[in-house]
């Protein structure tokens, strides 16, 4: 029996005078606040904020939290995010103090444990990338896009040239086109082959002098290879243009590929998935960005450095690259959640690396196979760590779309799969499976895709059918928005 | 509502010419096709809009589409009340959801859009 | 390895399936010429043992807060942690879900957002807040942006120089190829110069933005800059300390459009520099203009109060090239954080941090220019934080305090420039912040660590 208590807002759990935290009184000679600080400024009383004891807050957020899915309690093949195991063994490391505790202004001779394992770190991405040069400033990936491409901006600049273009593939992420017009690029959208992959004749004739940058997925989002990426990297290079791989789907790849021996000339990293920081429902992440030793100029700073003494004694530092672009966030960047993408890697080791991609991939493949029996995919034979399934078959056999089997696969107690994305697949359910999943959970998931194809369609129309709520109303949430508590909204 | 859509563009706007100010709307068929409308950005009065280029915004739950003026000139009224009344969309898209009215920099644009026969027969094309 | 489930043999039985012999001839869609040969050159693998006494011993090799003692400011603080924040943050079930695109698998997610939205708005007296942004650096350049969408106009925005001149720094990077001109208004005192102000704004300024309290620890006339801005049509943003509002006047009360902050300072620990949280809030007129997430009250079915991802049209994944921002993933689990630390600090909690600061930091400024050779850089009024200064280098006095075991600054000089001020002048400056955390005898113990 759920908690009904849990779901009122915390406004409404609040009696007035009740409290969580009290604190000492102090233990310096006060003065009136009036003495200190101009009346002018000082507000009559503090903001309304709820009031509530500990253990209302705790059971409320305990509540909240059963109401979630998630990778520590349910099987989650969201495609394109990599929702991998997140290893519990990281989390007492990263509280350590002389980790948690290192203010960013500290001198960097107190902390140069953290720094040898951000460089180290640092290191390990620009291998896995075949890329030498590393910033680790990016808070997530969209913001690691948006700061290479500033990074090909300055490059372009400093060399007298003006380039306008950001070309991309239709598929490409939505992130893509909107940090190239926020970069303040044009955005040149490609039409792909029937196949779904780079159409390199398009690419041709949409590749000029003003072009700056190509940036692609790869594996792209269909969790196909690009057969002509190393064509397409030659398009652009021999318009002096740059190549930009979109990091999303490194977990196919890392330690059999590396976008640097494949063409790219920057990319970025989403730690928070290929390398376990975890989602967080929706952050924090990290981006890291790799790019060629041409591009490391322009890199933000600050970058880590090691400096090797004549005795053998290493000191870190903290520097700025030359012609950098100059800052895209305070401080240095989501250390929390790169030294987890550092647990990570240490743990693994390159085999381990090259094993998890093996494992995403042969997982991917067999869910795939044992699906193939009822639901089509229509592109690519084999794929790499994840494919996209269509549902317009059933749709016209049984009138049941891909967006009825994904809700029903939540009364299942599996995640839903993306779905309409990539739209160059009709009807498309995007499934990644990723490495962390077991055989038995791939038969289960199958199985139960099986019988929803089986159910009656009318049915499938209002799943789900057991979850905390039923399908909200998009429109009523969008047409009169209701973004904050307020008394009268107490029901 | 003094003048009926006359002309229409093949962008799903349409014009009712009235001297040389031009009311100009969505049609039933760009209605229909954009379901479950949330909202609709609408430029203030005085904006200069180009023809062929945006002037606003219509958005559903998860989509969004830019609203082309079908002529150049000056926005002179705004049917601000619309924001609200989205239904009217629905109801009577031809009139009462009327959206802007330009002064025309240019009235013989008009002649450049489609006629209701020619209008037909592009959704005709477009619904297959 | 530990997170792998395969057997031999059913990885046979699943090559089997797939109908292939090897997991290589899964790998033949990638061209051999471009698989790389071998093994990547990675440090080798390590046991959780091994990790857990290679990063300890690492640890070990770094002092922070919790050892040392922290008077260390500019914009990240040594603020008390109920332990009730990681507690709750640390449940599976929200560490580990994704972005809740399927509300109905993440009414908890959403909901937290969703008060979250509430605690915010509450706390800064606007009507909107986002689902978080990343930090307080790129909150004031989304903000910006967000004031050059709303007002129409590309052509300036005008901060005032005691905006963290990293936050700057990120206004630049972001705006250097709109042609838009960031004009900086000069400190005197300390605090923002109106007269010089004044003159940089005009008809083509999208935005004002002020910190309060700024970089140097200074409250600044919000309420004049926020009316200077709109004599001229422009926006006011404000960048404000969230636990400042325990006793100062909340932005949306001074006149703010648009509010932002680091929002470190509500429970997110120091860990150099992030994951932290970038908040913002605006007017509701501005609602479409919100870059980032927003989470919205809806019904389901059958008519029972629910959340849901709202007005997702803005956003990239949607809008693509005409997005209000490229965010995407955002810092959900620290806004999870800030509302935690939120509810249970409550109302009373906020101002007992609030005034705690104010009064040990006053405490100390006192001791502090008792201290032969320092003074105050400004007689304007302060909060937790304030900057001191000297005929001496800062380094002086910095490595002074840490011989002793103490931690202040930054000295100005790690800090990009300050409008306003030389670099003679910054060279001579640091920082120091107090928090409720520091005790009498800290204050006493780093004043006599100075005074010898």
């Amino acid at each position: 029996m759920r908690n009904t208590q849990a779901v009122q807002l915390l406004s409404e759990l609040s009696h007035t005078g009740r409290r969580a935290e009290t604190f000492p009184p102090a233990d310096v000679p006060t003065r009136s606040l009036n003495e200190m600080i101009p009346a002018d400024f000082l507000a009559a009383q503090p903001p309304q904020l709820p009031e509530l004891t500990e253990p209302d807050v705790v059971r409320h957020y305990v509540n909240l939290s059963t109401l979630n899915m998630s990778v520590d309690t349910h099987f989650y093949p969201l495609g394109s995010c990599t929702m991998k195991y997140n290893p519990k063994r990281h989390e007492r490391l990263a509280k350590l103090p002389g980790i948690i505790d290192v203010h960013p202004y500290q001198s960097p001779a107190n902390m140069q444990g953290l720094l040898a394992i951000l460089y180290e770190t640092q290191e390990m991405l620009a291998e896995i990338a075949g890329l030498p040069a590393v910033s680790m400033q990016p808070a997530a990936g969209a913001q690691g896009e948006l700061t290479a491409l500033l990074v090909a901006s300055a490059y372009f600049r400093d060399k007298g040239e003006h380039r306008t273009k950001v070309v991309f593939p239709a598929s490409a992420h939505g992130t893509n086109p909107a940090s190239a017009a926020i970069a303040g690029f044009d955005c040149i959208q490609l039409p792909a082959t029937a196949n779904g992959f780079i159409d390199l004749d398009a690419l041709r004739k949409a590749v000029d002098k003003n072009t700056a940058v190509f940036m692609v997925t790869n594996p792209n989002t269909l969790g196909l290879f690009e057969p002509d990426i190393a064509a397409a990297a030659q398009i652009l290079h021999d318009a002096g243009g740059l190549v930009y791989i979109d990091g999303a789907n490194m977990n196919a790849i890392m330690g059999i590929t590396r976008p640097g021996d494949f063409g790219g000339d920057m990319m970025h990293y989403n730690v928070h998935k290929t390398f376990t920081g975890p989602h967080g429902a929706g952050g924090p992440g990290s981006g890291p960005i790799g790019v060629r030793d041409f591009l490391k100029d322009y890199l933000p700073g600050p970058i880590i450095t090691k400096t090797t003494a004549a005795e053998g004694a290493v000191t870190y530092d903290l520097t700025t690259p030359v012609k950098s672009i100059g800052r895209v966030r305070t401080h240095f960047g989501n250390v929390g959640i790169l030294l987890r993408g550092y647990f990570y890697l240490r743990t693994l080791g390159a085999q381990g690396v090259r094993d998890a991609a093996e494992q995403a991939i042969l997982n991917a493949n067999y869910l795939k196979a044992i699906l193939a029996p009822v639901l089509n995919v229509p592109m690519g034979k084999y794929c790499l760590h994840e494919f996209v399934a269509s549902a317009s078959d059933v749709l016209k056999s049984r009138g049941i779309s891909a967006m009825e089997i994904a809700k029903r696969l939540l009364d299942f107690g599996f995640h839903a799969p993306t779905v309409y994305f990539p739209l160059v697949v009709p009807e498309a359910l995007m499934m990644e499976p990723t490495e962390t999943e077991s055989k038995e959970t791939l038969d289960a998931f199958a199985a139960a895709v099986q019988m929803i194809l089986e159910e009656d369609p009318e049915f499938l129309k209002l799943a789900p059918h057991t979850l905390p709520i039923s399908r909200p109303s998009d429109v009523q949430a969008a047409r009169q928005p209701v973004l904050k508590w307020t008394p009268c909204l107490r029901d | 509502m003094s003048s009926q859509p006359s002309r229409f563009a093949k962008t799903h706007e349409w014009v009712a010419v009235d001297g040389d100010v031009a009311t100009v709307g969505i049609t039933e068929f760009a209605v229909k096709l954009l379901s479950d409308l949330v909202f609709v950005d609408l430029p203030k009065i005085g904006k200069k809009v180009t023809a062929g280029e945006p002037f606003g915004e219509i958005e559903s739950v998860k989509h969004v589409s830019d609203l082309y003026a079908p002529v150049s000139g000056e926005v002179i009224e705004v049917n601000t009340p619309l924001a609200n009344n989205l239904e009217w969309l629905q109801q009577d898209p031809h009139a009462k959801a009327w959206m802007i009215k330009v002064k025309m920099s240019d009235p013989t644009q008009v002649n450049a859009l489609l006629d209701a026969a020619a209008y037909a027969a592009h959704c005709e094309n477009e619904a297959h | 390895m530990a997170y792998l489930f395969r057997t031999p043999q059913q990885q046979t039985e699943m090559l089997q399936t797939i109908g292939v012999p090897s997991i290589d001839e899964l790998l033949t869609q990638i061209p051999a010429g471009l698989q790389h040969c071998g093994l990547l050159n990675l440090p080798p693998a390590l046991t959780e043992i091994e990790l857990e006494q290679h990063v300890r011993k690492l640890a070990a090799d770094s002092v922070g807060a919790a050892t040392r003692t922290c008077f260390l400011g500019g914009g990240a603080y040594d603020h008390f942690i109920p332990s009730v924040v990681d507690e709750i943050t640390g449940r599976g079930e929200f560490y580990t879900a994704y972005t809740p695109y399927q509300a109905e698998a993440s009414q908890g997610s959403l909901q937290a957002f969703f008060e979250y939205q509430s605690l915010i708005c509450e706390l800064t007296g606007l009507d909107v807040s986002n689902a978080s942004l990343y930090e307080g650096g790129s909150a004031i350049s989304e903000a910006v942006t967000m004031a050059m969408r709303s007002t129409d106009r590309r052509g300036n925005v005008v901060l005032c120089g005691g905006v963290h001149p990293e936050a700057v720094q990120v206004v630049k990077t972001h705006v250097l190829h709109l042609d838009t001109d960031v004009r900086v208004a000069p400190l005197v005192n300390g605090v923002t110069d109106h007269a010089a102000l004044a003159k940089l704004v005009d008809d083509q300024t999208a935005a004002i933005v002020v910190q309060d309290p700024n970089v140097l620890g200074a409250l600044e006339d919000v309420a004049a800059v926020s009316a200077l801005a709109h004599q001229h049509g422009a926006l006011c943003i404000v960048a404000f300390d969230p636990l400042s509002l325990g006793v100062l006047k909340r932005p949306g009360d001074r006149g703010a459009d648009i509010a932002v902050a680091e929002g470190q300072s509500l429970g997110i620990p120091l860990q150099f520099g992030g994951p932290y949280l970038g908040v913002l809030a605006c007017r509701n007129e501005f609602v479409r203009k919100l870059p980032g997430r927003l989470i919205g009250q809806t019904v389901d079915r059958n008519g029972k109060r629910c959340f849901v991802l709202n007005l997702q049209a803005r956003e990239q994944h949607i809008r693509r090239e005409k997005a209000t921002s490229n965010i995407c993933t955002n810092q959900g689990l620290m806004a999870l954080r800030a509302t935690v630390y939120l509810a249970s600090m409550g109302p009373q909690g906020l101002r007992e941090v609030a005034e705690l600061c104010c009064q040990k930091a006053h405490y100390a400024a006192e001791k502090l220019t008792a201290v032969p050779g320092l003074k105050l850089l400004s007689t304007a009024p302060f909060l937790k934080e304030f900057a001191l200064t000297s005929d001496k280098p800062a380094a002086h006095w910095q490595a002074k305090a840490e011989a002793a075991g103490f931690d202040i600054g930054p000295c100005l000089n790690r800090l990009p420039a300050i409008a306003g001020m030389s670099a003679a002048d910054r060279d001579r400056a640091f920082l120091v912040a107090v928090t409720e955390c520091r005790t009498k005898d800290d204050i006493d113990r780093l004043a006599a660590a100075l005074s010898c």
